[in-house]
């Protein structure tokens, strides 16, 4: 896993950087993309050691909801974003405590479980959360600078890509030191961790708390870019959609999170604007293709794409 | 306020028979194939579509009455006869030796396809088909007028349900080939046991009992796109709570969550959606495996 | 420090009818080589999952260097200096050879930081140590996966010794393995283990390693020790040979009617 990620990530940031000066309106999709690639990063970290979280989407929702909160106290991205994430990381400790004792099916129905409770929390406590009709979340400053919406989401796509490309290094660390190495021992046998003088529990607790502080992440830079959040962003299909791009992307490097992000938001923009009742299902199929086909993801499609082209060289 | 609760009650256990039939269908085919089938809420949706069209053709005829009630059955027999089958050979049957994430994701991609298969067949707008319903009248319980059905009928059926199960799981020699594969697969397969076959017949019959259960839900609401999606996550805390593969203790929890959810909606509104999973959670924080559920033996 | 470095004693439990452990007694000193001998189901098993914290004795205490360990977690003994091998050798089967002693050896040294790489410089040099005492170094890029049964069941002790313990408990480390590397892999093994001061307590079935390798004999036999003492003597004993040796007869190479 060295270098080999410099060019790809090269490349794809001026693929998204061009592509958003060629038709302007992509530079909101590749946003949202891209917060919600962090969240599938850290969906990838639990994946390793074996374990699907099914409520994910409760800490964007954290990291949304904070900001809306937040934003008639504090008007600037620097102070906004940083407080999103924080936020959701305690959430995330005091979730972890709970869930990171648990494995498998009973993992993953747990992390649903508290998601759909601040679901339904977020949707019936109106007076605070404002329900289903959402809070509106003013335009915020920028380092200081105020900005118009153009120069505003330009900033934000490229704090984004700065952030993805920053985040997916420190995860590529993370996952070549010995608790990143561990983490598969948890998905074949805890066992082998517990007879080092390892706990298979706190290793899992570092992934989980890691993985809510870059969902809660996303979530802020969802609320800025949308300006609108809405109790939707905890339901358990979101959290679905976070698995579906992880597979989608391809779980061997910690581009295939943005990638998959990437082509999701893509895909659902075009198909659900030419076929507003069968974009779920178009979706559908290419999951079940990939599944079925390329198990691997994109990224693993990219990876044998090159692999053939070395060796044709 | 007695009143309220004898309602709430009424309407929990009507709900629990349905949420039951969903939910011991999904922890079966979990119980024996291992895959936790999220598109199981789809297969209630859609039987539940297809009851309503039956129904309604039904009610074009002269016998309307009393095709009512059986439409319900022969739409769920439809569903579950054809669509289980046609999913367990062509899609399933490919994953069984993929990793647990990637079969999940399979009957996920499955629920977002058939969700949108509903819209494209029975469209958007509500149906309400309650011709079953009618056929059984009203009755009167204390001061409430209630109906037949949800009193009578739904129970019945569920109860009906879990009785024939248990005696079909343990009496019959195909039922214990079902608990044998889902106590040990290795070895029921070492024994010469047809571990495909039991795959598509589990499959199949846990299609048509969730279909069976949208048939039964069908009459008692209008449908709109979406009565699988809600449906199906309930089922999931229902079947995390009571365990893996129980039957009995589905029927149990169905009815704690059943109940507990209508109380909260006639008592306290704003937590009504919370009940389920605040039930799950109390479960699992003292019973790690769910309230009838025991840790998997892992071999060396 | 005097007085033994393990002990056991009046260690019980039971499965279901089954006494795996009926009132064990066992001391063994700082720096000896005991093996444990029986026919299967005895209990041997059933001694090192207790003595490493994977199984509660029911009744019975275990100490290690004067502190009661009983009833601890695998974690927390590990951690006081004992460590296990297995049967079924239990490699990290993601990794190879070399990432798996590197994590063992970053278990014990500093596994709690998120950005320096297993692989730094430190670790890998500790763990090539490791392999090349147990003559591994080879096979150091290898996956784990790829191995045949000697070198895994090799890689599976080298990984515990790399948990720098003060006692290795073994659970058939030959078994397995081909007859002609027996010995061979016995050596090395032997070597590093006496090099690093290790003491080692290893169940074994091949009573030709027994009286090769071992200071002293313990025989199990349905929960209970039924003697012990050196090799020579223990194997001849015709209770042992009774209810132990009959069984395990078939085990001996060249020699084996002399005692039969």
């Amino acid at each position: 896993m060295g270098g080999r990620l410099a060019a790809p990530a090269t490349v794809g940031t001026a693929l998204v950087l061009g592509l958003a000066a060629a038709a302007p309106w992509l530079t909101f999709v590749f946003t949202i993309a891209l917060a919600k690639g962090l969240a599938v990063l850290g969906i990838l970290l639990l994946l390793r050691a074996g374990q699907v979280s099914f409520g994910h989407a409760l800490y964007l929702a954290v990291g949304a909801y904070t900001v809306a909160f937040a934003r008639p106290l504090a008007g600037d991205v620097l102070v906004l974003l940083p407080l999103a994430t924080a936020v959701a990381t305690l959430v995330g400790v005091v979730v972890g405590l709970f869930v990171a004792r648990y494995r498998d099916i009973f993992f993953g129905m747990l992390n649903l479980a508290f998601s759909m409770v601040v679901y339904s929390l977020l949707e019936k406590l109106y007076a605070v959360t404002r329900g289903t009709d959402g809070i509106r979340v003013d335009r915020p400053t920028i380092a200081g600078v105020a900005l118009e919406r153009v120069p505003y989401e330009w900033t934000m796509l490229g704090l984004m890509l700065a952030l993805a490309i920053g985040l997916g290094f420190v995860a590529r660390l993370f996952l070549a030191s010995p608790l990143g190495q561990a983490l598969p021992a948890i998905k074949a046998r805890e066992t082998r961790l517990e007879f080092a003088g390892i706990s298979a529990r706190r290793v899992l607790l570092v992934a989980y708390v890691a993985s809510a502080a870059l969902a809660g992440l996303g979530g802020g830079v969802i609320a800025l870019t949308t300006l609108h959040v809405t109790p939707l962003i905890a339901y358990w299909t979101h959290s679905g959609e976070l698995v579906f791009i992880a597979i989608l992307g391809g779980g061997g490097a910690v581009l295939g999170p943005f990638l998959g992000a990437v082509a999701f938001e893509l895909v659902r923009v075009y198909a659900a604007a030419a076929f507003p009742d069968a974009w779920q299902m178009i979706l559908g199929a290419v999951l079940l293709g990939i599944i079925l086909f390329a198990s691997r993801g994109l990224w693993g499609l990219y990876e044998g794409l090159m692999a053939r082209l070395g060796r044709r060289a | 306020m007695t009143l309220l609760l004898l309602l709430a009650v009424l309407d929990g256990l009507a709900h629990a028979a349905l949420v039951f039939m969903v939910a011991v269908g999904l922890t079966l085919v979990f119980g024996v194939l291992r895959v936790l089938n999220v598109a199981h809420g789809s297969f209630f949706a859609i039987g539940a579509y297809v009851a309503a069209t039956l129904g309604t053709a039904a009610a074009a005829t002269a016998a309307a009455p009393l095709f009512a009630l059986p439409a319900l059955l022969v739409a769920a027999m439809l569903v579950g006869g054809l669509l289980g089958p046609v999913v367990e050979r062509l899609l399933l049957s490919r994953i069984y030796v993929k990793d647990h994430v990637l079969q999940l994701l399979v009957t996920f991609a499955l629920f977002m396809i058939l969700e949108d298969v509903q819209k494209l067949i029975w469209g958007v707008q509500p149906i309400f088909q309650d011709a079953a319903v009618k056929a059984l009248g009203p009755v009167e319980v204390g001061d409430i007028v209630y109906t037949r059905y949800q009193l009578f009928l739904l129970p019945a059926v569920a109860a009906a349900t879990l009785l024939c199960l248990m005696w079909f799981l343990r009496r019959t020699l195909t039922g214990r080939v079902i608990v044998a594969v889902t106590h040990d697969r290795e070895a029921a397969t070492a024994m010469g046991i047809d571990a495909a076959r039991v795959y598509l017949l589990t499959f199949s019959f846990g299609t048509m009992l969730a279909a069976l259960g949208g048939a039964l839900a069908a009459p008692t609401t209008s449908l709109v796109p979406g009565i699988g999606v809600n449906m199906i996550v309930l089922s999931f805390a229902v079947v995390a709570t009571a365990g893996l593969g129980q039957i009995e203790g589905a029927a149990l929890t169905a009815l704690l969550i059943g109940l507990g959810r209508s109380i909260a909606v006639y008592f306290a509104p704003e937590f009504e959606v919370v009940i389920p999973y605040l039930i799950m959670v109390a479960v699992l924080l003292v019973r790690p495996h769910g309230l009838f559920g025991s840790p998997e033996l892992r071999r060396v | 420090m005097s007085g033994p470095l393990l002990s056991a004693r009046g260690l019980s439990i039971a499965f279901g009818g089954v006494r795996a452990a009926d009132g064990i007694d066992l001391d063994v000193a700082a720096g000896e080589f005991l093996a444990i001998i029986g026919p299967n189901g005895a209990g041997k098993t059933t001694f090192i999952n207790m003595a490493t914290g994977y199984l509660r004795p029911q009744t019975g205490t275990i100490s290690f260097a004067g502190e009661t360990i009983t009833g601890l977690a695998p974690r927390a003994i590990v951690r006081r200096g004992i460590a296990r091998s297995f049967q079924i050798p239990q490699l990290f089967t993601e990794h190879t050879v070399l990432e798996n002693v590197a994590l063992k050896v970053a278990a014990r040294r500093g596994f709690w930081h998120g950005f320096r790489p297993l692989l730094d410089a430190a670790t890998t040099r500790a763990a090539l140590a490791v392999l090349d005492q147990f003559g591994l170094g080879d096979a150091a890029f290898a996956r784990a996966t790829e191995l045949n049964e000697g070198t895994r069941k090799l890689t599976d002790i080298a990984m515990a010794v790399a948990l720098e313990p003060r006692v290795l408990l073994m659970d058939e480390p030959t078994s397995g393995v081909a007859s002609a590397e027996k010995f061979a892999i016995m050596d090395t093994l032997v070597a590093a283990l006496r090099a690093r001061g290790v003491t080692a307590v290893f169940v074994e079935h091949d009573m030709e390693v027994v009286e090769r390798y071992a200071d002293r004999v313990a025989v199990w036999s349905q929960g209970r020790i039924l003697a012990s003492g050196p090799p020579a003597a223990v194997l001849s004993d015709p209770a042992v040979l009774r209810e132990v040796i009959g069984v395990e007869a078939r085990h001996v190479g060249g020699g084996g009617d002399a005692r039969a």
